[in-house]
């Protein structure tokens, strides 16, 4: 191989990779010598990754995509035929369907903001030293380990109508009289459901949010605060602009992520009582489980083209001028 | 670094994070708790916030009655394996990804943004045939197949991440004191990468250990069962035994959250580097 003098200019500090990497340049003319060599290795190295996920992934989502478009019921598999947007008809055509939607949208919203606010303040709170802080993350890290399922079968204890914990304490605390049945309201199970949602997210978006506070230089700072700045100016008009790529980011990743987050609901509530916790997605388990996978199929196209949308609005709402920050 | 703070500002900071961590910790002191009580003691009033007597009764049920020691043996056999090959295997592609500009680069970063993005539920009914074709449906290593495919798109991204906080110059010197490639890679830069590497497979792991759907659809038979399909068999029966369930649940969370406090500053930075940059 023949190594140019260019080496010995490109290198890069670690940990400094948001700002140095320039990928659209050339990076010296020896990768781009020997084109069929290079390409022969970028696609030994792709290929067992490429051929696992084609497999294991594609393979079945594409399939899967196309019985939205079939009778495709496992209770009889003799007739598959193509019957066109039938399986879409009867997905909207569906009682409940109304229900389903609007409960999504509780869902979504109503765990993302609580997530997002209490987030950025542990946040702002934890990005200045104190004792017990390294302690202290790794302890409220921890709801990130477990799974969905598994925090929906914690939370279904701890708010079970006769034995559970939240009714003791409430009524330790004198705030209900006598013990509420949670999960068998429709109003007060989503209220359940959602507390538990929160109590796994918000971590995430803890990290995120510190991780990207830590790159603001501390001149910012400096200078607002020589302006005689209030907090709340600071915070508006420094530390949120500044990481408003991650914040979009985050916020998007998280609205795709909790919006296909069946897990959870499946273990507290199973969607009950009556389906009125069901959301889209606990909606599509129920379908694939009486066996009419051409229906769910329809509902799962359905979901990504609504995440699809969402997320080409929500990136060019919140994309930043040319020649802003990065 | 920013300005003073204020007594009354620090009383409300601590006063928060105090709540929080206490919101945090008491479902999981609560669930063990449950777990060490006598069956008995679980339904019995007032509720006892630290029980009189401990007894392991729930526990030995599991390993008694059900067969959970088999359980937990499936479910770490199958997220070593899947978690282990997947790493090694985004290595390469997370290496490719990394350091080198090449025309379809992009439009593979977008493939695996988008398997993100899709509701694994479409996939199900399909995968499931194709498994039944291989002859691969409750078989350890079909599911094991099927859980790298599941790990590699964000385990990528991941390692991508981390491969990019290296600088270039140290393979490159190596290639010029002659080593391939493939061996720069290896002998250079994995010990480099030693805390991205143990981070990624530790995020897999947990991500095969706590799958769900997945499991329930391939594994039927009861001794191929990992944990989690085990719990969703404890709660599709009408009445849950919160005893075993507890247990169980402290069995299926301690793994997993050792594993995190062993390395949660690397899959803190494994996450932050990889989507903090997009």
């Amino acid at each position: 191989m023949s190594v140019t003098s260019t080496t010995a200019t490109k290198t890069k500090t670690p940990g400094s990779g948001e700002t140095s990497h320039k990928r659209g340049l050339p990076r010296g003319g020896r990768r781009r010598e020997f084109t069929t060599r290079r390409g022969l290795q970028i696609a030994a190295f792709m290929a067992p990754a490429a051929v696992f996920v084609a497999v294991f992934t594609y393979y079945p989502m594409i399939a899967g995509g196309q019985m939205a478009f079939r009778n495709w019921k496992l209770t009889d598999l003799t007739d598959t035929s193509w019957v066109g947007l039938k399986n879409f008809r009867d997905v909207f055509a569906d009682p409940a369907w109304g229900t389903v939607l609007g409960n999504s949208a509780v869902w979504v919203f109503g765990s993302i903001v609580p997530q997002l606010v209490i987030g950025f303040a542990l946040a702002l709170w934890l990005r200045r030293r104190f004792r017990f802080r390294g302690l202290y993350q790794a302890l409220i890290f921890f709801p990130w380990a477990i799974s969905g399922f598994l925090i929906g079968i914690l939370f279904r204890w701890l708010f079970n109508s006769e034995f559970g914990v939240v009714n003791d304490l409430l009524q330790k605390a004198g705030l209900i009289d006598e013990p509420v049945a949670w999960l068998a309201d429709p109003k007060t199970a989503m209220v359940a459901v959602l507390i538990a949602n929160i109590w796994y997210g918000v971590t995430f978006f803890a990290i995120m949010i510190l991780a990207a506070l830590q790159s603001i230089p501390d001149e910012l700072y400096e200078a607002a605060a020589l302006d005689g700045a209030s907090k709340a100016r600071t915070l508006f008009q420094i530390t949120i602009p500044y990481i408003r790529t991650t914040l979009a980011l985050t916020v998007l990743l998280r609205v795709i992520w909790i919006f296909n987050f069946p897990d959870l609901i499946f273990g507290m509530t199973g969607g009950g009582p009556n389906n009125e916790t069901h959301i889209v997605t606990t909606w599509m388990i129920k379908i694939t489980q009486q066996g009419d996978y051409g229906r769910a199929s329809a509902l799962g196209l359905l979901v990504v083209a609504a995440l699809l949308v969402f997320a080409v609005f929500f990136l060019m709402a919140t994309r930043e001028k040319k020649g802003a920050r990065r | 670094m920013i300005g003073k703070e204020s007594t009354v500002g620090r009383v409300v900071k601590f006063a928060f994070l105090g709540v929080w961590l206490l919101f945090t910790v008491f479902p999981l002191y609560w669930i063990t708790v449950t777990s060490l009580k006598a069956p008995g003691d679980i339904f019995r009033f007032p509720l006892a916030y630290w029980p009189e007597r401990f007894s392991l009764e729930n526990y030995s049920g599991l390993f008694g009655t059900a067969d959970f020691g088999t359980y937990l043996t499936n479910s770490l056999i199958v997220s070593t394996v899947a978690g282990a090959t997947a790493t090694a295997i985004s290595m390469l592609s997370a290496y490719v990804l990394a350091r080198f500009e090449f025309r379809t680069k992009s439009a593979l970063l977008m493939a695996a943004l988008v398997t993100q993005m899709i509701p694994s539920f479409i996939a199900l009914g399909p995968l499931y045939l194709l498994m039944t074709d291989l002859q691969l449906v409750d078989n350890r290593f079909g599911l094991i197949l099927v859980y790298i495919a599941v790990c590699i798109p964000f385990c990528t991204v991941m390692l991508r991440g981390f491969f990019e906080n290296i600088p270039d110059a140290l393979e490159e010197a190596a290639m010029i004191d002659g080593l391939s490639r493939f061996s720069a890679l290896f002998r250079v830069l994995l010990p480099v990468m030693r805390p991205g590497i143990i981070a990624a497979f530790i995020f897999n792991f947990v991500n095969c250990w706590n799958e769900l759907f997945l499991s329930v659809t391939l594994m039927n038979s009861d001794s191929n069962k990992t944990v989690p399909t085990a719990l969703n068999g404890f709660i599709s029966s009408f009445n849950i035994d919160w005893g075993s369930m507890s247990a169980a649940a402290v069995l299926t969370i301690l793994p997993t959250m050792l594993l995190f406090a062993f390395a949660s500053r690397h899959i803190v930075q494994g996450l932050t580097s990889g989507a903090v940059k997009g």
